[in-house]
């Protein structure tokens, strides 16, 4: 199961590489990590990707509350909650194509952030399955370059980090 | 300013070796003059011995070396103290801030290599966050699930001036480890106890560690309770008490592993399941319901599941579980009943299948060199180190330890060379004890320079070799699963044990006959200082029972 966890840590040296070298040293995966941070400059916040049953996610949760530098866990994925991916994607647009990718990038709510002759640059935000959606669809007509975020993602309601 | 943090911390002794970019430390500390300075032969075996005085007082080990392979050499002690959960406070001398990360001489990024064997590490680079850090250090090694903490120091930093703000206290918004026992768990535990038929205690390093080891015995004691002890766990329960199954696992006894794989209830107390211990996860303990108390969460629900976990000090949770207990007030005679049949069964297996081993006329039995060792000290309380391999296993099934702290030996890691250089760290510590070192042949060999650092410092360590020529431990191996290929495991030199006492200034003792054993433990244990006493052993004698790795615990491998 893909469980998604935000974790706040102590904005200091190490905290991030104590984080990573923890999954790759338990053989923990990690499938997406975004790092910022937060109001409060002491602290930064980390949302992680993870897939493993019950006993993993229960262990990875534990390991990671005992590194001197984590503060707080939680396993937005227990509850109801957002996630967001955004992706650049420089795709090729011909004469005959420009229309069309202006027409899914309607359809989608895309933007498009920037424009040459041969090219346009899009932005998407959405989950993952949108990310693989527009990835699918704009395939077809050639993507020259794609950069990608993690995820980040928030709790509704209450249950606030 | 780090030698008045470390008297701040009440720091006694450091274990370290000198080196450029920690000369400056090295030189406050003489003209300060108050903390001992223990000159070590090398850097593993300044932090053996830091762990050795750790493990032997419950303190933290203080350990001082300088950069690049300086600190390179503590890495396999810092590993050793990290599986074990022993406070230790490492501090290196790094290159100047200025240098670092460009390759400088006797530069290495030991805060990068110790991340994941230590408890918390630290780069100072500025000396106005020294005190802070230094008091960090110490909090973060004992507190919760001890740990070892690594300290670097960049020359420039130690040398920097500030004012010297040394906190009272500290609080540390993401450390907090949970100490106190909720009471819902323990009524929970309780209610699991009362209906045990077939319950078992196994107690583990952590009992130690907090310091159970009374009330422990009183559990044990009223509801007449088999009480069972990893490695670690030796000394948690006296091993000469009546309630005694010894040790458990691989190397257990037929006994303590029957009755862990048909009880209905492990009352697991500071142990973390270990695959030494639990063998085949799938086999172990099918019956049992298990109430699991422990300092770290992760320790829980680790290897197996626990239908009771007690996060908390074990000392605090075994005292609010005795209290209910005793308020529950069911009379003595009704928890004895409720496990004669229990009993029965447990004799029966002690009966069928005890620790024993064949007698030889012409050759020693390692096995007898330990019990005779156990006769001979059992009245001078001593404290037991060993090396690793059989060595190891004799000592544990053969010696019985009575008290806590008083076997010392490297169990998560199973570092050879760990047993003598902590017989170095307790002999500090206890200069009037005895303290004996069981070793083999191999692992003796990989820190044998520290008899210089027992001769300096006039420490009359026993060390008791006990001699197969071989890598016993994996000649065993090869022999059960290997087709007695002996590959690498043969040593066709060994040096004259007796002559390398003489060489360091020691006295030497070497029994070849079975006859010889007595009187050479009593000549080593009665000579003065440091002293080697060899015995030349069944070259392949084997440890038994062994439970071959991977299978259940109760296909063991008996003599
Ligand atoms: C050659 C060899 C053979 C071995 N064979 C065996 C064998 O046959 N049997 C065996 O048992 N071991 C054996 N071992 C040792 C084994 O590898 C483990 O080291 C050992 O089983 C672990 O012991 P433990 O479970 O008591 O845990 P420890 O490593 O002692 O851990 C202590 C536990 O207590 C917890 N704790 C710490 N402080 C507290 C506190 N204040 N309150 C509560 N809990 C606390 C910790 O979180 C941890 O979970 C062998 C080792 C070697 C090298
Ligand atoms: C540093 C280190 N290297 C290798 C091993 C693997 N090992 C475990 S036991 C053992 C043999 C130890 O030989 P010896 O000290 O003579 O003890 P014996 O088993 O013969 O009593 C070895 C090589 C180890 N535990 N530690
Ligand atoms: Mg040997």
């Amino acid at each position: 199961m893909k469980h998604t966890l935000s974790v706040l840590v102590e904005n200091c040296p190490g905290a991030l590489s104590r984080i990573t070298g923890l999954f790759s040293g338990r053989g923990f995966n990690i499938e997406s990590l975004s790092v910022a941070p937060t109001l409060d400059p002491t602290l930064s916040h980390l949302t992680l990707v993870t897939r493993g049953d019950e006993f993993i996610i229960e262990q990875i949760i534990k390991q990671l509350n005992r590194l001197v530098d984590v503060y707080k866990v939680v396993d937005v994925s227990e509850g109801e909650f957002v996630e967001r991916e955004m992706a650049l994607i420089k795709v090729r647009a011909e004469d005959e194509t420009r229309a069309e990718i202006l027409r899914m990038c309607d359809i989608f709510r895309c933007k498009v952030v920037d424009v040459s002759p041969k090219t346009y640059t899009i932005e998407v935000t959405g989950p993952e399955s949108k990310m693989k959606a527009v990835t699918e669809l704009l395939k077809p007509l050639g993507i020259k370059e794609i950069a990608r975020t993690g995820t980040i993602a928030m709790s509704r309601e209450k249950k606030s980090v | 300013m780090v030698v008045e943090a470390l008297k701040r911390e009440g720091v006694e002794v450091i274990f370290g070796f000198p080196g450029g970019a920690i000369i400056d430390i090295n030189d406050a500390l003489e003209k300060d003059g108050t903390i001992k300075y223990v000159l070590a032969r090398h850097e593993q075996g300044a932090t053996h011995a830091a762990d050795g005085y750790a493990r032997a007082t419950g303190k933290v080990g203080v350990c001082l070396v300088t950069s690049g392979p300086g600190a390179t050499n503590t890495v396999t002690g810092i590993a050793t103290a990290y599986m074990d959960s022993i406070p230790l406070v490492v501090l290196t001398g790094q290159v100047p801030t200025a240098l670092i990360g460009n390759d400088a001489f006797q530069e290495v990024d030991i805060v990068g290599i110790t991340r994941p064997c230590t408890k918390h590490n630290y780069l100072v680079k500025d000396v106005k966050e020294l005190p802070r850090i230094l008091k960090e250090a110490f909090y973060i090694a004992r507190t919760g699930r001890p740990g070892p903490v690594l300290i670097d120091l960049p020359k420039d930093v130690q040398n920097q001036k500030a004012e010297f703000n040394y906190p009272d206290k500290i609080k540390l918004r993401s450390y907090n480890p949970v100490v106190e026992p909720h009471n819902k768990q323990i009524r929970r535990a309780y209610r699991l106890i009362e209906k045990a038929k077939r319950p078992i205690i196994y107690a583990g390093g952590g009992v130690i560690i907090s310091g159970a080891h009374k009330e422990l015995k009183t559990l044990a004691e009223t509801i007449h309770a088999p009480v069972t002890m990893t490695l670690m766990g030796l000394g948690a329960f006296p091993g000469t008490h009546e309630y005694s199954l010894g040790m458990l696992g691989m190397h257990g006894s037929y006994c303590a592993n029957m009755a862990m794989a048909n009880t209905d209830l492990i009352i697991a107390v500071g142990a973390r399941f270990d695959d030494r211990v639990t063998g085949k996860v799938e086999a172990f303990a099918p019956l049992a319901k298990i109430i699991h108390i422990d300092i770290d969460p992760t320790s829980i629900q680790k290897n197996v599941k626990v239908d009771v976990p007690i996060v908390g000090d074990s000392k605090l949770a075994l005292k609010k579980l005795n209290k209910i207990i005793k308020e529950e007030g069911r009379p003595d005679e009704a928890w004895r009943d409720l496990h004669a049949a229990w009993w029965d069964q447990i004799r029966a297996w002690e009966k069928r299948h005890p620790l024993i081993y064949k007698l030889e006329k012409d050759v020693i039995k390692p096995q007898y060199v330990i019990e005779k060792l156990y006769e001979m000290t059992k009245d001078k309380d001593p404290i037991i180190t060993t090396e690793v391999g059989q060595n190891q296993m004799w000592a544990a099934q053969f010696f019985k330890f009575d008290k806590p702290r008083t076997l010392l030996t490297s169990g998560g890691l199973g570092t050879m060379g760990y047993g003598f250089p902590a017989a170095i760290g307790a002999q500090m510590a206890f200069p009037d004890r005895l303290v004996i070192d069981i070793a083999g042949d191999g692992s003796i060999q990989m820190n044998i320079q520290e008899m210089a650092t027992a001769m300096e410092q006039r420490l009359p360590v026993k060390i008791v070799i006990l001699n197969n020529e071989f890598l016993g431990m994996v000649r065993q191996w090869q022999e059960l699963f290997y087709d007695k290929r002996y590959a690498a495991t043969k040593f066709s030199v060994t040096p004259d044990f007796v002559k390398i006492a003489e060489a360091y200034g020691a006295n030497g003792f070497r029994a070849t006959k079975p006859e010889e054993v007595e009187s050479v433990l009593e000549q080593g244990l009665n000579a003065e200082g440091l002293t080697i006493m060899e015995f030349a052993i069944a070259k392949e004698e084997g440890v038994f029972p062994m439970v071959p790795a991977g299978k259940a615990t109760t296909e063991m491998l008996l003599v």
